[in-house]
């Protein structure tokens, strides 16, 4: 196991800029997470830091090691893709020994055959050693795609959306069992998704990616407690943070299009600003300072989402359990202030 | 249609009927559609088959006048056990492995070479894909002219710059078979080439990349990778060119006319049908034999597909 270093990365495919100047450094150990929107630069950061992909400008670091012209196959990170790269006409235990078979590594047989059986134990496969890859369930094949990977002790292990393309249920469990086979085998891990509650949930830090620049990096709760941007807020945690367009005044912040005013909780606010309130922070209270009407209700069993409507702006606030509101009905609530989160206009963290 | 109800009655359900006069059922449509294909292949392809095997059990000539006469399975012994008759399956047999091993292996060689894209690449598969869409006896014609050994080109490439010690392609028993090999080969490299093109193209890079991440060798992974996923693709090529092979007839009748040991069976069999004494229960017989080895050699293959698509 290694740590790896990226130092200002930039990749163009003609005009587009997949990466631009893109700097991290994963530690040795470490589960980090590159969370991003489609066409992001998540994949072709993975791509690049395996050598598939060759970045146009910045360097590529793996232990002190430039690995700016070492192929794939040198650089021993271990891959696993979004569509289950198995071999076709090759049964399960003969895909998980490829990579030990390559003539570069001359493993012995029964050291393959342990380790096969190992991992397959590991990823609860052990049953289906004997099959053909084609008759397996998608579930089975990206467990085996995982498996391949850890069969070897990579430096390093390069996941790009694994889980993607299996149902909820699956996901859920793989989560699970990955971010166990990642803690035991303490392994440095690469991981990219576009799914948040994956980032918040396997994640020791989180890099966030957007149109090919690195906006924060941070532990789960640095990028949901303190977003640097609004993309970023709005990018993590469901349902989505409430932006408010809010103008200040002296110390009094008028949120615009209704008839909301918060004192300012912070000194040397601009005059024309965003405020980012989460939906848990907006409190129903038959005391609140502020009020408003239901507009619409999304019970979701541990939690209900209400809509409530002030002026012409439309608050999300998510309350524990099921409650007994009705679309209509005016309601008091409160804002809790020192969670709320300040932007400029151009959407940087105050 | 409609119906008035009074009080509270309840609403009467009267069927569905469409508008208009006189409309066809979905089967009467269907049979529209299949029948005149029905009836022209059962009067052109299905009773010619029964009669001519109905004829194969008989003495009978088209030009005779005479009605075919029964002589149960005489013609098909007559065929099997003389060794002029197998000497025309082993000549049709030596060209069909000849040209199918070339065909193959210059397709599948030219398929790797114009897998990636690269400037021109375009119009090349395009030129190469010519010669099998030109009519077998143009080609047949015009590569006469280039076996020529007084002025034929071919020679002059493979280095007989001499006209007079060049080997007549088409002159000398050893060589013509050779000939006909060559120009079906020419011919129909391209098909397989067209086919192998398809099933590479279908490969997904990610397995080359995961290949490549796992230290796989080149030749590793032409053989784990490439060889397999186009498997299905080649056999099909090969099928088809082993059937064709078998019917060979236009390249030898317009290069060789069938002599100097280039007499294939479909050769054989155009002879005795339409020359001579024009011995159509013979003919008869053989062209069932030809079906049945075709059926036969179509089916091992067929078997052989199978196993690979099912991995």
């Amino acid at each position: 196991m290694s740590n790896i270093r990226l130092e200002n990365i930039t990749r163009r495919f003609g005009e587009i800029v997949a990466l631009d100047d893109v700097s991290l450094t994963v530690q040795d150990g470490e589960f980090f997470v590159l969370l991003g929107p489609t066409g992001a630069g998540k994949t072709t950061t993975l791509r690049v830091i395996a050598g598939l992909e060759k970045q146009n400008a910045g360097h590529v670091i793996f232990d002190a090691h430039s690995m700016d012209d070492a192929q794939p196959a040198d650089r021993d990170v271990a891959f696993v893709f979004q569509q289950y790269s198995l071999y076709p006409n090759m049964s399960v235990y003969d895909n998980l020994a490829f990579p030990l078979r390559s003539p570069l590594r001359k493993t012995p047989e029964a050291e393959i055959k342990q380790r096969v059986t190992d991992a397959a134990e590991k990823l609860r496969i052990n049953h289906l050693l004997e099959r053909k890859t084609a008759r397996l369930s998608g579930g089975e094949m990206q467990r085996v795609s995982i498996g391949r990977a850890i069969v070897r002790s990579p430096r390093v292990f390069l996941m790009d959306e694994p889980l993607s393309n299996l149902d909820a249920k699956l996901r859920e469990s793989l989560r699970v069992e990955l971010k166990h086979i990642q803690k035991v085998q303490h392994s440095t891990t690469v991981f990219v998704t576009h799914d948040q509650i994956e980032a918040l949930t396997m994640a020791d830090r989180i890099g966030v990616l957007d149109r090919g620049k690195l906006l924060q990096v941070g532990t789960p709760q640095d990028i949901y407690d303190r977003p640097a941007t609004t993309f970023v807020a709005q990018l993590v945690g469901t349902p989505r943070i409430n932006l408010l367009r809010t103008a200040r005044n002296n110390g009094a912040l008028n949120i615009s299009h209704s008839d909301l005013t918060l004192s300012a909780g912070h000194e040397n606010l601009p005059n024309d600003l965003l405020l980012g309130v989460r939906p848990e922070d907006v409190r129903l209270v038959n005391d609140g300072q502020f009020e408003g009407v239901i507009t619409l209700i999304e019970p979701l069993g541990v939690e209900t989402i209400v809509h409530i409507r002030n002026g012409e702006q439309t608050l999300l606030s998510t309350i524990a359990g099921n409650v007994q509101v009705r679309i209509g009905e005016a309601v008091r609530f409160n804002v809790v202030p020192d969670r709320i989160h300040y932007f400029d206009i151009d959407g940087k963290r105050i | 249609m409609s119906q008035a109800t009074t009080g509270a009655a309840a609403p009467q359900v009267t069927p569905y009927r469409a508008a208009g006069r006189r409309h066809l059922s979905d089967r009467q449509i269907l049979l529209l559609f299949i029948l005149p294909t029905m009836i022209l292949l059962i009067c052109m392809n299905l009773i010619p088959l029964i009669y001519s095997l109905f004829l194969s059990f008989t003495e009978y000539s088209v030009i005779s006048g005479t009605p075919p006469a029964w002589v149960g399975l005489d013609n098909y012994t007559q065929i099997l056990t003389s060794a002029d008759f197998w000497a025309n399956f082993a000549t049709t047999g030596r060209f069909a492995i000849l040209s199918v091993v070339l065909e193959t292996a210059v397709g599948f060689g030219l398929a790797l070479l114009l897998r990636y894209k690269f400037r021109g690449s375009g119009i090349i598969t395009t030129l190469i894909l010519v010669p099998m869409m030109l009519s077998p006896i143009v080609v047949a014609t015009f590569w006469k002219l280039i076996f020529n050994p007084s002025y034929g080109i071919f020679n002059y490439l493979i280095g007989f710059t001499n006209p007079n010690t060049a080997p007549e392609w088409l002159g000398r028993s050893d060589l013509a078979m050779w000939a006909i090999v060559i120009v079906d080969t020419w011919m129909w490299s391209p098909f397989v080439m067209l086919l192998c093109l398809a099933g590479l193209s279908a490969i997904p890079d990610y397995l080359y990349e995961a290949a490549s991440i796992d230290r796989a060798s080149a030749w590793f992974q032409f053989r784990r990778i490439t060889l397999p996923q186009v498997m299905p693709l080649l056999l099909i090529a090969v099928l088809f060119r082993t059937i064709e092979a078998f019917k060979q007839f236009d390249l030898v009748m317009g290069l060789t006319g069938g002599g100097l040991g280039t007499e294939t069976v479909s050769v054989r069999l155009y002879r005795l049908a339409f020359q001579g004494q024009f011995d159509t229960g013979m003919s008869s017989a053989l062209a069932y034999i030809i079906l049945v080895v075709i059926i036969a050699i179509s089916n091992l293959l067929i078997r052989a597909l199978n196993r690979v698509r099912e991995g």
